[in-house]
């Protein structure tokens, strides 16, 4: 299934993308995703502790299954305000 | 009202649209971008959002503010992009019957926007760059 991954602010800058595209088998976890999106960025990132994560604008946990199409956001600690 | 914009922001469209003659109170929150932060300078910042999960989650903390405290209406401001010193980034109007549930529903607010809402802020400052609350990503220029 193919997965679009957001990556925001900080994140982006160290993996040289906002947006990048990934092919995972059924039953991926965003973990998953991230493993995989770790390497294929333009430039190899490590994740934030601090790391959340959103599938189709709803905050996730790690372990939440993705499905064919969804939009997973990265989002590194939020600053607004 | 929610408004994500690069435009400056008009607090003053916001005061009016929550206003109504049922309420004793109207609070108006205006975040500034001050010159200073971490005992440097600071030249501007630059905010992003990732959109339009930011105005789904502004519009949960606006529900659940509503539901926690006695107030009338709510609206809320972001700016983005470029934003200089002095300038406003946020915007918060609440409107109540009576001023302490305004108060307490409009801290509670900001202290909410700041761990769920994704919005980010970039901090140029006198020789380099940081995004706030992620300390690895500074950049000195100098």
């Amino acid at each position: 299934m193919k997965i679009a991954i957001k990556l925001f602010a900080g994140l982006r800058d160290r993996a040289g993308t906002g947006d990048l595209s990934v092919e995972l088998p059924d039953g991926a976890t965003v973990k998953d995703a991230i493993d995989t999106a770790q390497h294929n960025a333009p430039k190899e990132w490590t994740a934030p502790t601090s790391l959340m994560a959103a599938i189709n604008n709803e905050f996730v946990e790690f372990n939440a299954a993705l499905s064919d199409g969804d939009e997973l956001a990265l989002i590194p600690p939020v600053s607004g305000g | 009202m929610i408004i994500i914009t690069e435009q400056p922001l008009e607090p003053n469209i916001l005061t009016d649209a929550v206003r109504d003659d049922t309420d004793g109170a109207v609070i108006t929150f205006e975040g500034v971008t001050r010159n200073h932060n971490d005992g440097r300078g600071v030249e501007y910042l630059e905010y992003e959002a990732y959109r339009p999960m930011a105005d789904e989650k502004l519009q949960e903390l606006i529900d659940e503010i509503k539901d926690r405290w006695e107030i009338d209406k709510v609206a809320v401001a972001h700016r983005i992009g470029r934003v200089d010193i002095g300038e406003l980034s946020l915007v918060i109007a609440v409107s109540a019957a009576h001023r302490r549930p305004a108060f307490e529903a409009t801290l509670h607010f900001i202290d909410r926007l700041k761990e769920i809402v994704p919005i980010w802020k970039k901090e140029y400052f006198e020789g380099g760059e940081v995004w706030i609350g992620d300390p690895g990503s500074e950049r000195t220029t100098a």
